[in-house]
């Protein structure tokens, strides 16, 4: 059962991440980001961690997404026309593609050589209680910092958007 | 024979079967039926009788506007983007219907030696799913509005998305502090820490419950759930006079009931969710001896009303009616009497009648306020209820830690 599911939203996620580049209308490519937001928040479920799998769905489908949605609603952006693509693009993304996953999986194969397999509904530390643990006493100064940053840009973003006021 | 047919009704998915068709069936009755509880509420409160011509009372109206809805021409305007138009109205009556699965109506009882609880399935992080439903919900509303390429449309959808993200911020604040009391994510859990009584007679609910009193935190809570549902005061998506019907505008049949099915559902988890936060969920409001006999009393003084006015009857078939829906009150009265069915009909009992309680709110809200300008509604949700609901749960934090 947790093998299907799996299997099935792994597919899903693939195949609506590969839909965000593919579309050309900017809400498409939004809503398939949308599916890959819900259907890793499925995966991260499937591995018992639901607390990460609730805040995956609200911090990023719920808030953030909607957030894209609205601005390109509101700039009313159309349906982007292809760049004329000629063959030696083509030829020379291929190779760096290929050169890239090879490093990738190189990576993942020297990095984690005897890593264990990941068995469904095994992860435990997921819990409110440890993800608020960890935030507060081995995590605090990475914690406190992006808070800083956060409202850095917050203030950034009101100085910009604000009105010269005579 | 007889044991193995337990047996199978006791495998969890039989079971689960069986509560969801239960559930289902009695939901959907139930925001069929909320539609012509609020045409009536809000007529007689307008000094009108409202729908009479279907059914006596106009009990039948619900299934009449159900044939109406279904056998209605389905139009798809020439000019709408045609896959996002058709998915957003499934996007937002999924979203709103799944809310049902993790609410929990009452504990654990024993039907026929099978034990289970009266909820579909016991999230540890219930209300989390919930607030990650609601969060997904906006996207039916704005994908409708985007796709309907309508600019009264997309108004509606734009103030939707806008109003329902600045409303979603205060309503998070506020159900954390009762959280904060219960401990737990699990909507059961919750419930289950709000029994009891203090000082033996006043109920241990959240509103209540010391060292924190979430009162405040109840009022914010319902404040956003009228903006969250898009309800009056904060119908602007919908704002008939600046936008024909805002986001809706350009559908019919059921696509346009899928919508209002979908602020139905909306309504009624908005409801729940304040229940089991804040009422003490299915507690009853005074100790048990008493409790036990509360729903026998008001549905005999309900039969026992009915009766009197369809003796002295105002309209031709009151005569007919009236007693006959007194006599089924006396008889659902006589029914909390019986020992075997009283541990599921008393937590229903009071469970129901607070949502009931908080549904006819809104309903009586929307009879009475007039509507908020959009400046008014964000400066509202910013300038208001967010800071009150912020130094809210930093003093509830507080009385807990200190005091618990």
């Amino acid at each position: 059962m947790d093998a299907i599911l799996f299997f099935l939203f792994a597919a899903i996620a693939v195949v609506s991440a590969i839909n965000v580049v593919v579309q050309r209308h900017p809400i498409s490519s939004a809503l398939s980001l949308v599916g890959v937001m819900g259907s890793l928040a499925v995966l991260y479920l499937l591995l018992g961690a639901e607390f990460i799998a609730a805040a995956q769905m609200i911090v990023y489908a719920g808030a953030i997404m909607v957030l894209f949605v609205f601005v390109i609603m509101l700039l009313n952006a159309g349906a982007e026309k292809s760049p004329r693509k000629g063959w030696i693009l083509t030829a020379v993304a291929m190779p760096l593609l290929v050169l890239f996953l090879g490093m990738v999986s190189y990576i993942i194969q020297r990095g984690f050589p005897n890593a264990p397999l990941v068995v469904f509904g095994q992860f435990t530390g997921g819990s409110p209680k440890d993800v608020g643990m960890a935030l507060f006493t081995r995590y605090l100064l990475p914690f406190e910092i992006t808070s800083v940053l956060i409202l850095i840009a917050i203030i950034g973003a009101v100085v910009l958007a604000r009105k010269e006021m005579e | 024979m007889n044991v193995d047919l337990i047996s199978i009704l006791g495998n969890f998915y039989v079971l689960t079967l069986i509560k969801l068709g239960l559930v289902a069936g009695v939901l959907l009755t139930a925001l069929a039926y909320l539609q012509w509880i609020e045409r009536k509420v809000i007529a007689h409160i307008q000094l009108r009788v409202g729908p009479t011509r279907v059914g006596p009372h106009g009990l039948l109206q619900p299934l009449a506007d159900t044939i109406k809805l279904l056998t209605k021409e389905d139009l798809m305007p020439s000019h709408v983007n045609k896959f996002f138009y058709v998915l957003a109205p499934m996007v937002a009556v999924f979203f709103a219907l799944s809310a049902i699965a993790v609410i929990p109506f009452g504990p654990k009882i024993n039907v026929f030696g099978i034990e289970t609880y009266m909820q579909l399935s016991d999230l540890n992080i219930g209300i989390l799913f919930l607030l990650a439903l609601s969060g997904m919900g906006v996207y039916g509303i704005a994908l409708a509005g985007w796709s309907s390429n309508n600019k009264y449309s997309l108004i509606g959808g734009l103030r939707s998305s806008a109003q329902m993200i600045s409303y979603e911020l205060p309503m998070a604040l506020a159900i954390a502090s009762p959280l904060l009391l219960a401990g737990s994510l699990s909507l059961r859990e919750i419930a289950e820490s709000q029994a009891g009584f203090m000082l033996g007679f006043i109920p241990r609910w959240s509103i209540f419950q010391m060292p924190a009193p979430q009162l405040m935190a109840f009022v914010l809570f319902m404040i956003a759930g009228f903006a969250e549902t898009n309800r009056i005061p904060f119908d602007l998506p919908e704002a008939e006079n600046e936008l024909v019907a805002g986001f809706h505008t350009e559908y019919s049949s059921m696509k346009f009931a899928s919508f209002f099915m979908a602020e139905y559902a909306n309504m009624v988890t908005i409801c729940c969710l304040a229940t089991l936060l804040f009422l003490g969920g299915w507690y009853p409001i005074v100790p048990s001896p008493v409790a036990d006999y509360i729903p026998t009393l008001v549905h005999l003084a309900g039969g026992g009303m009915l009766i009197f006015h369809g003796l002295q009857p105002a309209r031709k078939w009151d005569k007919y009616t009236m007693p006959v829906f007194g006599v089924a009150f006396l008889a659902v009265g006589l029914l909390f009497l019986v020992p075997f069915l009283q541990p599921i009909l008393l937590p229903l009992f009071w469970f129901i009648s607070k949502v009931g309680i908080l549904l006819f709110l809104f309903i009586w809200v929307r009879a009475t306020l007039p509507r908020f300008r959009y400046d008014q509604l964000m400066h509202f949700a910013w300038a208001f209820m967010f800071p009150v609901s912020v130094v809210h749960l930093f003093v509830t934090a507080f009385l807990v830690a200190l005091l618990k």
